[in-house]
């Protein structure tokens, strides 16, 4: 990765695949290296277990592999001691991280340590003669800031910004190994788990109807638990209400939770924050129902009504029942 | 023990944002402020970490016109002290100045927790926990959903998509982005907040930080402009409610 052009894409391991996002930041990558001088796509794989990955990683030029075993599962010190140092020696033009819980702990503490600016929640990257511009998405989604790195510096990209299908082509590019010998992390993995669910799975159903924040309390999800049943679907949320407790972290929609594609997707009270547009925005058919006209969920809803939730819902229900 | 915890106004986005004439900012007389919601989450976690054995909370805030609103509400939650964190030659809103700021307010003070929200919703620059974290050279976790404390350790449950969690340990101290609280965040009686601000607790620590924290050229600010918007459907409530109901149906859905 020697030499001022290149593009490193950190990416992300979990439970032993690459994800999404990973293929999602090299197709990032891949649309600007082509107008930087000597722009290569240098993917950057951690872990002695996760070689065989590498086979995936077609859409770089070539692959530097940390093969640490203290890098076979994620964990964030490990990750930043070991991307510090590679980054370090080899200096690349541009870094880019998935904008996941991966880029979460990475972009800004490698950036912090490397002395780079950060380009964070970056939803689309140019080239500008030399400079990289980033176009990111700040203020909930409403508002964007296109910002320049004339010089080396990092981004962060936002889940479903690139399709992932551009950054996933087959065949092995040309792998560097780098071993080294391990520092001790500071914060130590001890194990990853799975949330047991014992609930319905969201991801499995054709009619959600999702409350956000706007549904005001508890006592109101029977609102939207009519609304469902009319339909013969079941009630899904956003971030807000799950952290709140008002229904269990297993009906969560978006970049924390899961990301649902059901054939109707009726969105109560949830203003459509990047982070639950991304796990939601393919839905056959979206509809959405906030008191907010400029709620960003309109931008991706087919249909909307500006209105009281606890008002409209309800006489929609009727509607149906009556219908 | 002693946790800190970084706390952040920051626009209220439920309300209209509007970009400044020039570009470069949002027309901030317009705005309103509240604390970052993520940073309501840390402060409870805090506060319920401190309920569960012996710990005083040092709530951080830098120098705004809303940081005394903020550090008093801290206060009347329950807080022990609050900090005004003093002494930015420029700008303070620029995330990266301001995690310098609040690491050179942290250093005296010795934390064995740091903790402040995972993102705020202006942090283009760099989220606080990490950038915190760098600067004072401690192991920092992002979209922390579980802390639990042991004598000098600490178990941190951080949070992946699609409900896949790690657990993570090490010694104190640590830096931690909260992306949630155990319990919802307490209120602050009005009452409270008044009897805090007669108190008179707080306290106003200047920091002397060499702004050089390397910066993005920030071209302009601007609002998106949709693609595609969802079709309207207006009128009185229950006109509304039946072209929609309509349009379900005539698709497919709610029939019997």
């Amino acid at each position: 990765m020697a030499g001022s052009g290149s593009i490193a894409v950190v990416t992300e391991v979990l439970e032993g695949q690459l994800t999404e996002q990973t293929f999602e930041a090299l197709a990032a990558a891949r649309s600007v290296a082509h107008a930087l001088p000597g722009g290569e796509v240098v993917a950057v794989l951690g872990g002695a277990a996760n070689a065989g990955l590498a086979v995936q990683l077609g859409a770089a030029d070539r692959v530097l592999h940390l093969a640490d075993p203290a890098l076979d599962r994620y964990s964030p010190d490990a990750y930043e001691a070991a991307l510090r140092a590679a980054f370090a020696e080899r200096a690349p033009r541009l870094i880019v991280v998935p904008n996941t819980t991966v880029g979460m702990d990475l972009a800004a503490g490698l950036a912090a340590l490397l002395g780079l600016p950060l380009a964070a929640y970056c939803v689309g990257l140019a080239a500008d003669g030399d400079a990289v511009i980033a176009t990111c998405q700040i203020y909930g989604g409403k508002i964007l800031a296109e910002v320049a790195l004339a010089g080396p510096g990092v981004v962060s990209i936002i889940p479903g910004s690139y399709p992932a299908a551009d950054g996933r082509t087959e065949g092995t590019p040309q792998i560097e190994t780098v071993t080294r010998a391990p520092a001790a992390p500071r914060l130590r993995l001890v194990d990853y788990s799975v949330a047991e669910s014992g609930d319905v799975d969201i991801t499995k159903q054709a009619i959600l109807v999702s409350v956000g924040r706007g549904i005001g309390g508890p006592e109101n999800l029977e609102v939207a638990e009519a609304l469902a049943s009319a339909l013969g679907g079941v009630v899904s949320a956003s971030r807000p209400v799950t952290d709140a407790g008002w229904l269990p972290k297993t009906r969560q929609v978006g970049k924390s939770g899961v990301t649902v594609k059901p054939k109707l997707y009726i969105a109560l009270g949830i203003s459509g924050a990047p982070e639950h547009l991304q796990g939601m925005k393919d839905s056959e058919l979206i509809v959405a129902i906030n008191s907010d006209p400029g709620a960003p969920i309109f931008n991706v809803a087919h249909y909307g009504i500006v209105g009281d939730v606890l008002e409209v819902a309800p006489a929609l229900t009727e509607k149906l029942a009556a219908g | 023990m002693r946790i800190a915890v970084l706390l952040k106004p920051v626009p209220d986005i439920v309300e209209q944002l509007e970009v400044a004439p020039d570009g470069r900012d949002l027309a901030r007389d317009e705005l309103t402020y509240r604390l970052n919601e993520f940073d309501d989450y840390a402060l409870e976690e805090a506060l319920r970490l401190k309920a569960a054995g012996a710990a005083e909370v040092v709530a951080l805030a830098l120098d705004s016109d809303e940081a005394d609103s903020v550090l008093y509400t801290a206060i009347a939650k329950g807080a022990d002290r609050a900090i005004k964190v003093t002494g930015a030659p420029e700008d303070a809103r620029d995330p990266r100045a301001g995690a310098l700021m609040f690491a050179a307010a942290l250093r005296p003070l010795q934390a064995d927790l740091v903790l402040a929200g995972v993102q705020a919703p202006d942090d283009l620059e760099g989220q606080t926990p990490p950038l915190v974290g760098a600067a004072l050279g401690l192991p920092h976790a992002s979209v922390v959903t579980g802390i639990e404390l042991s004598g000098t350790s600490v178990t941190v449950t951080q949070e992946f998509s699609g409900g896949l969690v790690a657990k993570l340990q090490g010694d104190l101290p640590v830096v931690l982005g909260v992306q949630a609280s155990r319990e919802p965040p307490r209120y602050a009686a009005v009452s409270r907040v008044r009897a805090a601000m007669a108190s008179g607790k707080l306290e106003t620590v200047a920091v002397d930080v060499p702004l050089s924290a390397p910066r993005v050229e920030l071209r302009r600010l601007y609002k998106p402009e949709t693609t595609s918007h969802a079709e309207m459907l207006d009128g009185a409530t229950n006109d509304a409610a039946a072209k929609l109901a309509g349009i379900l149906r005539e698709r497919g859905f709610g029939g019997r």
